[in-house]
């Protein structure tokens, strides 16, 4: 069989959609979060994050996050083989303390933001990006 | 002090009582077989301020048969939950006679027989008989389009959406939101878009390049009907690019965003709207979750899934209103709104049944002229179902109609295994009925219709298998996009539906052969409706065409290879 353009296409998309299944917290992801906490408890509650449900595209995900207060926020893709994505920090001079970006997604995974605030306590926010092949839509 | 949801509740029960969902009165007079068109339309004009609600209607302009699912499978907290109940549970539900012309419209058994005796449904015409009634009643009434309009016949094809555009600019809709119409292409879409003489609404369509509210759809319009400020807000399908080819608009980007849609409700509120209508087109399960998280909406318009629900589902203080698809269904509700808040509702699901609504002489004359110049391509007749094959589609597996299409995909593609997409559009043909190449057009028609050919190993077939699965059984109804389950032509499954992505498919079986598919082996699969670019291969309707040519009379032998468990 000959192999056309289509083709070629069609099994370039089968090698990626093999990552598409769930990804699982991971052991860097555990590192960073210690490195950044040094082990503090973290609570909820005081940090939002914005990721869509179903990325349109996981190369280029969208997100934002915002924590009035924080010092610092951490932005990590927990299923991703380098879960860091950006740390962003704020002088006390900020107008506000929050930020967005695009980010690329190995697979389905939870996206995770933890704020340190100025009293040096920490909250967190997640939230499930899932990446699909998608079509089939009614 | 009464609340308000007590008020509502008061209200609810009271309207049970009188029947004044409306539904009562057709579902008991139907039984005796007496329908008229009076009977179908009878409504005391209640409160101030009229809803009408269309969706859905994929381009059908002429009266056609429409089977309602036999399986439609709820997860999670939808789990039993309308409208995730068929057939027999259904009838129960809402007390409709075996048999009625009621269960004929809402549920599938005996769909062939039933179908022979009350005739067609939906067309156009019927409808704008059927709004004018209305608007006779309640001149300012809104009438409120929810997509899905500008796809899916010969004619809306040939004509790039123009012929729906001129037919529904006759209905005049007050506002309509999107779906299938971006299939058309960005460059044809907002030439369309902008010359409509109603509002076009999306408070979830973006740019995507700037991550903002796009400048071509506004996110909701004021209205001033009965002396009542009314905001509806659009809400336009949420998994556009990722449930169609994201490459045919890729200046948009979509979402549920439904902070924002709280932001829009607050803005409404506070400019002074006494009423929020939200004209959805997200599905019905992610409305009902969106209805939990967003306060302040009364009213969901609700489209996309298709379901058609004879009375409201009340979420906190907001009700959602199902309207069905195809042209089969127009929802009233008369509203009493008072002191800004809603303080009652009455509604009613009337189905338009073609031969008992006389149709608009004016509107049916409209059509013909948009149908004239293709007239002849579109009734020449391609071949016949046997006598006892009804052609279906809709419900979560596999429907008559697409197991004929994977069928042609097999034989004229020479393939080893088809696949078929899990739309939720396309009519039923009756058994012994002729099929035109209009009908073959109704369940293929659309602006990526490619027939592809190509190889994939076994485990990519289940990688494909399992993604879709999760778009559908997801128990997260914001993890879902609204379609059925992909149909498999030459190969068997079973699917177990509350197991989580990766695990619910097993026992895949290549049919020819008898033999499990291997992970490892490559097949030769025929398909369409890729959403990637550059796909190359003959139109899905030349492939099917050729194939009920060489078979004259249509007739399938029952698919019994997709096993379901845990229902």
């Amino acid at each position: 069989m000959d192999i056309s353009r289509r083709e070629t296409l069609a099994l370039g998309l089968g090698a990626a959609a093999l990552a598409f299944l769930p990804f699982r917290v991971n052991a860097a992801t555990e590192d960073a979060i210690a490195a950044f906490t040094g082990g503090a408890e973290i609570g909820e509650g005081g940090i939002t994050l914005d990721a869509p449900e179903i990325a349109e595209n996981g190369n280029t995900v969208p997100i934002g996050v915002n924590a009035p207060g924080a010092a610092a926020i951490l932005v990590l893709a927990t299923g991703n083989p380098t879960p860091g994505v950006a740390q962003f920090k704020f002088g006390e001079l900020a107008g506000s303390q929050s930020a967005s970006t695009r980010i690329r997604l190995a697979g389905t995974q939870e996206v995770m933001a933890i704020a340190k605030m100025a009293d040096g306590s920490f909250v967190k926010a997640s939230s499930t990006v899932k990446v699909t092949i998608g079509g089939c839509g009614g | 002090m009464i609340s308000r949801r007590d008020f509502l509740q008061v209200s609810m029960a009271a309207s049970a009582i009188v029947g004044a969902s409306g539904f009562g009165n057709w579902a008991r007079l139907a039984a005796q077989q007496t329908l008229t068109q009076d009977q179908l339309l009878e409504f005391d004009t209640f409160g101030n301020v009229t809803l009408i609600h269309v969706t859905d209607i994929h381009a059908q302009l002429k009266p056609i048969y429409f089977r309602e699912p036999q399986i439609n499978i709820g997860v999670g907290e939808a789990r039993g939950r309308v409208p995730h109940v068929t057939g027999a549970d259904f009838r129960k539900l809402y007390g409709i006679a075996d048999g009625s012309m009621p269960a004929y419209a809402l549920t599938y058994d005996a769909f062939s027989a039933l179908g022979k005796e009350y005739g067609k449904v939906g067309g156009l015409d019927r409808v704008a008989t059927v709004v004018n009634a209305i608007r006779a009643a309640r001149p300012d009434a809104l009438l409120l389009d929810g997509g899905d309009t500008w796809h899916g016949s010969y004619t809306c094809y040939h004509s790039a959406g123009a012929d729906m555009v001129n037919v529904m600019n006759k209905l005049a809709p007050d506002a309509m939101t999107f779906h299938w119409e971006f299939t058309l292409g960005s460059e044809r879409l907002l030439e369309l878009v902008e010359e409509l003489p109603f509002a076009a609404l999306g408070q979830n369509i973006f740019d995507k390049e700037w991550d903002e509210p796009s400048e071509f759809f506004e996110s909701y319009k004021m209205f001033e009907r009965g002396g009542t400020k009314i905001a509806v807000i659009g809400q336009a399908f949420p998994y556009m690019p990722i449930a169609n080819p994201g490459w045919m608009f890729p200046e948009f980007s979509f979402g549920i965003r439904d902070e924002r849609m709280q932001e829009m409700v607050d803005e409404a509120r506070a400019e002074g709207a006494e009423l929020v209508v939200v004209l959805s087109h997200n599905g019905f399960d992610v409305d009902h979750k969106m209805a939990s998280r967003v306060s302040g909406i009364d009213v969901i318009l609700s489209g996309h899934t298709h379901d058609a629900l004879p009375e409201p589902v009340l979420v906190n203080d907001t009700i959602i209103i199902a309207s069905g698809s195809n042209g089969k269904f127009v929802s009233r509700v008369d509203l009493d709104v008072r002191d800004g808040r809603m303080m009652g509702f009455k509604h009613k699901l009337i189905p338009i049944f073609s031969d008992v609504i006389e149709p608009d002489a004016e509107m049916t004359q409209l059509i013909d002229e948009q149908r004239a110049p293709y007239l002849d391509q579109l009734t020449e007749v391609i071949g016949q179902t046997a006598d006892d094959q009804l052609l279906y589609r809709r419900g979560n597996f596999n429907g008559t109609w697409d197991d004929l299409i994977c069928d042609a995909l097999i034989e004229e593609r020479d393939a080893d295994i088809a696949m078929s997409p899990g739309v939720r559009w396309g009519p039923s043909i009756l058994p012994g009925q002729d099929i035109t190449r209009e009908d073959i057009w109704n369940v293929t028609s659309m602006s990526y219709g490619k027939a592809y050919r190509t190889e994939m190993t076994g485990e990519f077939i289940h990688v494909i298998l399992e993604d879709v699965a999760d778009n559908l059984f997801n128990t997260d109804p914001y993890y879902q996009q609204g379609g059925d389950m992909v149909r498999i032509g030459g190969m068997g499954y079973t699917i177990d539906v509350s197991k989580p992505q990766g695990e619910r498919i097993s026992d895949m079986v290549h049919l020819k052969s008898g033999e499990k598919i291997d992970p490892a082996k490559t097949y030769v699969v025929a398909g369409w409706a890729s959403v990637n670019e550059g796909t190359e291969g003959p139109e899905i309707w030349d492939v099917v065409e050729s194939y009920i040519r060489r078979q004259g009379v249509v007739s399938l032998a029952p698919n019994t290879s997709v096993v379901v468990n845990d229902i």
